[in-house]
């Protein structure tokens, strides 16, 4: 298969990017399966596109506009409701800044 | 009694519960007996409302019985795909990080449905978010193939595909980034259809790929699907990309597909054959014989850019799949982690530890296709190549009516077969995927068996907004051919 296409640091990183706490065997096995879908999608690169647009969306539509008119929204209770936790109407998760009374 | 109801089609169902022939309640006992009966071998469904069912039942019965007006699906069991957000049960998309989840509000596509008074009898299973090809990436249970519990029964919409193979409903709701309504409609000897993007609202639809996900009906014929398809289409203005009426016209594709299509063209292309089964091949060029003594004329075609579809769409879908997927955060809703150190370990390990290998391996990969350095390289080639893919379906479409080819290379295969070789399983959606980065319709339905008794399912394809050609070419090869027709014999 040759050269690997991606490695294990570049494999770190990116999991530190996708905030996924890999295993260090996952991140060994994501090496090698990666690798082997981007030597896969190099096909691409058999195809002359210089003078092609990037095409995002397949249909002709623009931007959506409405009237800014103030709706029902979910409400605090049905906002809340599947919260692993929370604090009141607050949705609670560990300490963000590390000085107490921060901000 | 109840096996009598279970043969009948869904419209066949739907007439014969507005004439007051057939009682709803007793549609939805009968597929809750087949559901008891043999769901456990076959494992089709996450979830089922039975009580409700029978509870909304028995108000569509009392309805029909007072003369009151119904919906179009009255009284109707349906399935949906459990990544189509319900205030009822939960939406757990198959996976772990959403097992408890339960859904503030309904989708579109389900308001319509209860709207058209069908009844939901309960959500099925898929792989996890809706990626992969065989269902076996639920994170939640293991579906298996009607036909053969040995085989796996497609992907993504598996369950729903499976459910209604098994008779345990009489339609499903699935959803199709790259095939997953169709293929596992083929797996199964059924009839699943790919709207245009933008036909059906995706408002409520966990998203996978957002510019490829679309929404679309399984069922026995594809009748059946048009039925579906009248309820469940239009602008919706929760989704701003859904398509307006006036560039896509609705129409009732019921009586559409009663008219055949005068001098019809089919585009075949020779070149795509090579990379299917023999036994495919020749169900599909037997079908091509059916068109042809109806008068069709066939046309050869080629295009070129058919075979960079896998890779062009294994890098738009996970690149949309990684920022799509970045809301599971354990902060809002879903699973968090028991004891995160730090705030940065909610993100992490509640991701690292309920999320499965697929839905992680195809956000790594989005990830780096996005990424600074790269960007450029994988995901806007990717974007170009895609225009060059959607210039070949237009092409095809000055020469003919409509595309005919495989769904899938192969009929179902083995469990396990495929599992630790996730390019392999890639490869598998050869001749489906190139219609979503096209955004253009396209249905599957059952066209043989191989030696196995396996169906084989023939792909369909027409121009954007041309679901009703679509539905009339696949009704008229239906009307010559009974492979539709046929049912696994369930143990």
């Amino acid at each position: 298969m040759g050269q690997k296409r991606i490695d294990i640091e570049q494999v770190r990183q990116v999991a530190k990017l996708s905030r996924l706490a890999l295993s260090e065997a996952e991140i060994a096995q994501f090496a090698v399966q990666l690798s082997a879908i981007l030597e896969y999608v190099e096909k691409l690169n058999q195809l002359d596109t210089a003078d092609v647009e990037p095409l995002a969306h397949c249909l002709p539509i623009n931007n959506c506009f409405r009237e800014d008119i103030v709706k029902q929204s979910l409400g605090t209770e049905k906002t809340l409701a599947n919260a692993p936790q929370r604090d009141e109407q607050f949705f609670k998760v560990p300490k963000i800044l590390e000085e107490p009374g921060g901000f | 009694m109840s096996k009598n109801i279970l043969k009948l089609t869904c419209r066949g169902l739907r007439d014969s519960i507005a004439k007051g022939e057939v009682k709803s309640s007793d549609a939805v006992s009968a597929v809750f007996e087949q559901i008891e009966k043999h769901d456990a071998k076959i494992g089709a469904f996450l979830s089922t409302f039975k009580q409700d069912a029978l509870k909304k039942a028995n108000e569509v019965d009392e309805k029909i019985g007072k003369g009151k007006p119904v919906g179009a699906l009255a009284g109707v069991p349906i399935t949906v795909k459990d990544n189509m957000c319900t205030t009822f049960g939960t939406t757990t998309c198959a996976s772990k990080i959403l097992q408890n989840f339960r859904s503030p509000y309904n989708a579109t596509v389900i308001e319509k449905l209860l709207a058209a008074d069908a009844v939901i009898i309960g959500k099925t299973n898929l792989d996890e978010f809706a990626m992969g090809s065989s269902t076996e990436n639920s994170g939640l249970k293991k579906t298996v193939n009607p036909w053969d519990y040995s085989r796996v029964p497609g992907g993504s919409s598996g369950g729903s595909a499976a459910a209604v193979a098994a008779q345990m409903c009489f339609a499903a709701l699935g959803s199709d980034t790259g095939g997953s309504i169709r293929q596992p409609a083929s797996f199964c000897g059924i009839v699943g259809l790919k709207p245009t993007y933008g036909r059906v609202s995706r408002y409520g639809l966990v998203a996978y790929g957002s510019s490829l996900d679309q929404i679309g009906p399984l069922a026995r014929n594809t009748v059946d699907c048009a039925l579906l398809l009248n309820v469940i289409a239009g602008h919706d203005e929760k989704d701003s990309t859904s398509v307006d009426e006036k560039t896509a016209p609705l129409c009732d594709w019921l009586e559409k597909i009663e008219q055949p299509v005068a001098e019809l063209k089919i585009a075949v292309v020779p070149q795509l054959f090579k990379g299917a089964d023999g036994e495919v091949v020749n169900a599909i060029k037997g079908a091509i014989e059916v068109y042809k003594k109806l008068g069709a004329e066939i046309v050869e075609i080629n295009m070129p850019h058919f075979e960079y579809a896998i890779a062009a769409y294994y890098l738009i879908a996970t690149a949309e799949a990684s920022s799509n997927l970045a809301r599971y955060d354990g902060v809002h809703y879903g699973y968090r982690t028991a004891k995160p150190a730090d705030y940065i370990e909610v993100y992490t390990k509640s991701r690292n530890e309920a999320l499965g290998q697929e839905v992680k391996r195809r956000i790594m990969l989005g990830t780096y296709a996005l990424s600074s350095g790269y960007y450029d390289a994988y995901y806007l080639k990717a974007l170009k190549v895609r225009n060059l893919i959607r210039s070949d379906f237009t092409a095809a479409f000055e020469k003919a009516d409509c595309i005919i080819m495989p769904t899938s290379p192969t009929t179902a295969f083995k469990v396990g077969e495929k599992t630790n070789d996730p390019l392999q399983m890639y490869l598998s959606d050869v001749y489906t995927i190139a219609v979503n980065l096209a955004g253009v319709p396209a249905i599957s339905i059952p066209c043989g068996f191989d030696k196995n008794n396996l169906p084989v399912g023939m792909q369909i394809i027409a121009p954007a907004f041309a679901e009703g050609k679509l539905l009339q070419v696949a009704g008229m090869f239906e009307n010559e051919t009974d492979f539709h027709t046929k049912s696994p014999v369930i143990k």
